[in-house]
């Protein structure tokens, strides 16, 4: 990296009537660090410099500071770890924490193999696979919003609701889906999966594609079988892709927000609030103004664990794929 | 993104070699059944689970309310009713709701594309002294999603800095600016920069071209690819985007759909209510299938961020 750094540097210097002495470079004045393309590099620099102090490094010390705060936007007052305090103390946290984890468990018990099964018998078929894809990737197209809504007219506890007439064809009684404290996070995680199926499946295809097929031939002399060979060869071999999905999916689960809050607004009864809604009611909910200091100090305990995630995330990218 | 483009020939090939059942295996008639098994599973579902929602859309958005009601998966029993369309444009405003939408996704994609290039381009080209700590400060942020800097964001834009009493409520720059803060855009842009030839470079510069002519003539027109990916993420990311133009957008008239729909739900008659929705999906649908190849290439680069 330092090696073009210098290279690009020192063909430029040459090709221009600027001292190049080793002295010079380091102390320039405002005439060499011009002709040295200094406000031309600034320059580029300048949009990524603006948005990001601004609405990215800025709120992230912004956060940690409101935090340690009681604030009404007007004063502001110190109060050390009293927001932490008060969050962790509160039952309804560690309500929203555990539907949030129910809402993971239940994504990975439903959404994490389905992806998996489809794309394997995708790059199993020979013709009609570009159509499967288009097809599976449908849902994803459509805008999460319009989803939510439209499932929501699905999910009616009418009996002659989509969904329920649906199940009087095969003779299921009518279920009240997003109504009942029971039944409401399986159905949003249903429609969630329905919703994020897609974009998994093409990234299972495509790691597919990445085993070496001499790994098969191997296997098969050895005398195996297809499902000997989807078991000691495909699985192992897609170790790292399926690892890093989980993760993925952690992190996305843990952020969840627009079904909770477009179907069920949290209820009934708070069986959907998660923490995000957690964050959001205590925040926005009160239109006079929220308690930003709980909430920016739950919102940096979310921080922390997304953090610990996608550190690994990334660890784990790397290794893969130098691998 | 050097590795990619290595990649799929490569995994042309194997698609035409093999994968987990052999062509031995393909001739056995047990198989046989199974593979035609297999396209038929494929099809049903895919077929009722991809393309189902949206043809139930499609048709509910041309049918009387109580025929939804009371025959949800009847074809027209009672006739085709077109004007829901054209009462939901016009009575209930989707067409000043849709013009929003698009007014923030293009500009969010150009805030985006602006940002990303002109990022790339000084980290991977230009490199400054200081790149690599602007590099390890971008970095960094990819590890704190934005969601949970949701309530000092939202404080920035009611109060920003230097403005004095100035806010930003209601002003779509509140939307656009901060979805240029997206340091995996960055990343995948200044990777690809990375593995442009050098040569052409210095060529260039030998030349006489100086750093904005070799960034708008030269590198530009070499990346389309990737500026395609950047740009279906950032189009995408702005069409979806829910809970932050709801927060700074609270005038119902600059309002995209994805924040209206929610809000005229419990005041406007289902069968108007469907075909604003199926309206919406119209324009995230037609881009799919124009751009079909762009997507799936997106959605894998999603799973791999080392590309």
């Amino acid at each position: 990296m330092t090696m073009t750094l210098q290279g690009a540097e020192s063909t430029e210097t040459s090709a221009r009537p600027t001292p190049s002495a080793p002295s010079a470079a380091r102390r320039r004045s405002p005439r060499t660090w011009y002709r040295g393309g200094g406000l031309a590099n600034f320059l580029f620099v300048l949009p990524m410099l603006f948005v990001f102090t601004f609405f990215s490094w800025s709120p992230i010390v912004q956060s940690v500071i409101m935090s340690l705060q009681k604030t009404n936007l007007i004063v502001a007052e110190w109060v050390g770890l009293d927001n932490y305090l008060t969050v962790l103390s509160d039952p309804e946290l560690g309500r929203a924490v555990i539907n949030t984890l129910y809402f993971a468990m239940l994504a990975l018990l439903f959404g994490f193999p389905l992806p998996l099964f489809m794309a394997v018998l995708m790059s199993e078929v020979k013709r009609g696979k570009g159509l499967y894809s288009a097809l599976a990737y449908l849902p994803v197209v459509i805008p999460p919003v319009v989803a939510v809504l439209l499932w929501k007219f699905f999910y009616s506890a009418d009996p002659g609701g989509v969904f329920n007439t649906v199940l009087g064809w095969v003779g299921i009684p009518p279920q009240p889906w997003i109504q009942d404290a029971v039944q409401a996070m399986p159905s949003l995680v249903l429609e969630a999966t329905w919703a994020g199926a897609g974009g998994s499946i093409i990234i299972y295809l495509a790691a597919l594609l990445s085993v070496p097929p001499e790994l098969y031939d191997a296997a098969e002399v050895d005398g195996a079988g297809i499902w000997k060979k989807v078991w000691h060869v495909t699985l192992p071999q897609l170790r790292g892709i399926l690892f890093i999905m989980l993760i993925l999916q952690v992190i996305a689960t843990a952020q969840v927000f627009l079904e909770p809050f477009l179907f069920t607004g949290g209820g009934p009864a708070g069986a959907t609030k998660t923490v995000l809604l957690y964050i959001y009611d205590k925040a926005f909910r009160n239109s006079l103004g929220g308690d930003y200091g709980e909430a920016t100090a739950v919102s940096v305990l979310l921080a922390v664990v997304l953090a610990v995630l996608s550190w690994l995330y990334f660890r784990l990218t790397d290794r893969w794929s130098t691998s | 993104m050097t590795t990619m483009r290595e990649k799929s020939p490569k995994s042309i090939d194997s698609l035409a070699e093999r994968t987990i059942v052999s062509t031995s295996e393909r001739k056995r008639t047990g198989i046989r059944f199974g593979m035609s098994l297999t396209h038929v599973f494929l099809t049903l579902t895919l077929v009722v689970a991809g393309l189902g929602p949206i043809l139930w859309l499609a048709k509910s958005a041309v049918t009387p309310t109580q025929d939804t009601l009371q025959q949800p998966f009847a074809l027209w029993p009672n006739g085709i009713d077109w004007e829901n369309l054209s009462t939901a444009w016009n009575d209930i405003h989707i067409d000043q709701y849709f013009f929003n939408t698009i007014v923030i996704a293009v500009g969010a994609w150009f805030v985006q594309l602006l940002v990303a290039t002109t990022a790339g381009y000084a980290l991977s080209v230009l490199r400054p002294k200081y790149a690599g700590i602007l590099n390890a400060l971008v970095l960094a942020t990819l590890f704190i999603p934005g969601i949970v800097l949701l309530v000092p964001l939202y404080l920035t834009i009611v109060n920003p800095p230097f403005l004095g009493e100035v806010n930003l409520l209601n002003n779509y720059l509140a939307v656009w600016l901060p979805m240029g803060a997206n340091a995996f855009n960055i990343l995948l842009v200044k990777r690809f920069f990375d593995g442009l030839p050098r040569e052409v470079f210095e060529a260039a510069k030998t030349d006489g071209a100086g750093p904005f002519r070799l960034f708008w003539s030269i590198v530009l027109p070499m990346s389309k690819p990737i500026l395609g990916v950047v740009s279906v993420f950032a189009i995408i990311a702005a069409w979806k985007d829910y809970l932050w133009p709801m927060l700074v957008l609270p005038d119902p008239a600059v309002q995209p759909l994805s924040v209206r729909l929610p809000a005229v739900q419990s005041q406007t008659e289902l069968d108007v209510f469907l075909a604003a929705l199926a309206i919406a999906t119209l324009i995230p649908i037609a881009m799919f299938l124009v751009f079909q190849s762009v997507f799936l290439r997106s959605a894998g680069l999603g799973g791999a961020v080392k590309g």
